[in-house]
């Protein structure tokens, strides 16, 4: 099995979230995600200011085999996207948790969280599929 | 060797052994190792070997008289479809043909089926396998591991062209080909089953990292190669194939299998065509697409479609209406994108063809 880390929070579409406090978080796509869809050469991102709503769509990843959307985890305004990827999205097949992510979000609805799915019940999500 | 497995057509076989654009980018600029052993070997012998081969390959093997020569075919159907594309090579005594791996059974069933007739016998070297180096340094690197006598040999060979050798380590005959499905310097290396690993290993230590079928896709869509089942299959003719070249009219008492189809189908002149695309926006062009071509009522089709690591952006091969031109337009995820039509053929011997897609082909 890939890379889950336990401190983080995870959407069935494969999209982790980082608490960073101040009710921001950062999102990116597994482990697991990256492993599926191979070598990333284009992404899309939101723009900073977007207002997302979750499970909405945010954005896109599109690897030498496949396009995926990347959908918003939780509500919020977007207030930061991670523009290195423009012009180096391998950054996310080798880091998929560290300068891979993608954008942050400022929640409106911190509750939301709680509904996302932990390390091992993503785990046992993905092992479903 | 760490490699990401799947299964293809009952084959377990590495997709990638890490990072495809890697090892699509080791063979462009120094070179790789494909496992290609998942490929069909026959070899047909026989007192009417030349006779049925010239009846049932739309090539004429007659083109290759001294044993290791090669020449790419296709084994058409009655309608002119494609049943298979193939190299064939002259052997001391018969032919050999290396055909898809998909299509092995029905191949052989075809080949048995027509073989009524013809004094030959078709025998399925499952005892063999295929390594492929491909890439500039593949013969420096193939040599280093074999042997200077070898080296020579291979380094005198011309494109398409085989010799059987003995290799250092043992008396069996392996064969060596000047060819590939790149687009770059190399061999197709034949040898038995049992000696395969230990010749892999030793072209690992050598310094020649393996590559999947990922990255071999990608090389050979760079390339401008046909993959069967993608730009040809039973319902395609070569003509709209961009496979006219290797149609032998010339000797009009020959028949072939499918000549009377392709006649007529000429005679009614042909209404597609094969061609390379470039999209150079944002996106990666998909196997399945449609291809609107001004003033052309039904769309082409996206037989395969990628990101060229090469080039930095997609490109595709497309059967497209006959009148197409210089532009066309496709139905891409979200949005319809402009793209160019071109030539089959992107990249070779490590260079782009176009400088700038920008740049007049």
């Amino acid at each position: 099995m890939s890379n889950t880390p336990k401190e983080l929070k995870y959407a069935v579409t494969h999209e982790w979230t980082l608490d960073e406090g101040d009710g921001v978080v950062s999102v990116g796509i597994t482990d697991y995600a990256q492993e599926s869809l191979g070598d990333v050469v284009y992404v899309e991102l939101p723009e900073v200011g977007d207002k997302v709503s979750a499970a909405d769509e945010a954005g896109a990843v599109e690897s030498v085999k496949a396009a995926s959307d990347i959908f918003a985890p939780v509500s919020g305004v977007v207030t930061a996207i991670n523009e290195d990827l423009e012009d180096a999205p391998e950054i996310i097949n080798d880091s998929p948790y560290g300068d891979g992510w993608f954008f942050k979000i400022k929640m409106s609805d911190p509750s939301e969280l709680e509904h996302l799915l932990s390390a091992d019940e993503y785990i046992e999500s993905v092992e479903e599929e | 060797m760490g490699a990401k497995i799947v299964d293809f057509s009952g084959w377990d076989m590495p997709l990638n052994y890490g990072s495809q654009i890697k090892e699509h980018h080791c063979v462009r600029r120094d070179c790789g190792m494909f496992d290609v052993s998942h490929m069909t070997v026959i070899d047909i012998d026989g007192s009417d070997v030349r006779a049925y081969l010239r009846y049932l390959l739309a090539n004429d093997v007659a083109k290759i008289t001294v044993p290791g020569q090669g020449l790419y075919s296709a084994m058409l159907n009655d309608q002119g479809g494609v049943v298979d594309d193939l190299i064939v090579y002259a052997l001391p005594s018969g032919f050999r043909l290396v055909v898809n791996c998909v299509t092995t059974d029905k191949d052989l069933a075809w080949m048995n089926e027509y073989a009524q007739g013809f004094q030959v016998v078709l025998q399925e070297r499952d005892d063999l396998s295929i390594i492929a180096v491909q890439g500039p340094q593949a013969i420096k690197r193939v040599t280093s591991v074999l042997g200077q006598a070898i080296g020579d040999t291979i380094s005198a060979l011309k494109t398409f062209t085989s010799v059987f050798a003995s290799s250092s380590q043992s008396g069996e005959n392996w064969q060596y080909a000047r060819t590939g499905y790149t687009g770059e310097d190399g061999l197709e290396i034949i040898l038995p089953s049992s000696e395969a690993e230990a010749f892999w290993w030793k072209l690992h230590a050598a310094g020649v990292p393996p590559a999947g079928l990922a990255a071999r896709d990608t090389l050979r869509l760079e390339a401008g190669f046909n993959l069967y089942g993608h730009e040809m299959d039973e319902s395609v003719s070569p003509l709209q194939a961009n496979m006219a070249w290797t149609i032998a009219w010339r000797d009009f008492d020959r028949d072939f299998v499918g000549r009377s189809a392709l006649l007529a189908a000429s005679d009614a002149g042909l209404r597609e065509k094969l061609v390379g695309l470039l999209l150079t926006q944002r996106g990666v062009l998909r196997d399945g697409q449609a291809v609107y071509i001004a003033g052309c009522e039904e769309p082409g089709v996206i037989t395969s479609g990628s990101f060229s690591p090469t080039l930095g952006y997609s490109i595709a091969l497309a059967r497209v209406p006959i009148q197409a031109g210089e532009w066309g337009e496709v139905a891409m995820r979200k949005k319809r994108e402009t793209v160019r039509l071109v030539t089959p053929g992107f990249v070779r011997y490590g260079q782009p063809v176009f400088a700038n897609p920008a740049d007049q082909p």
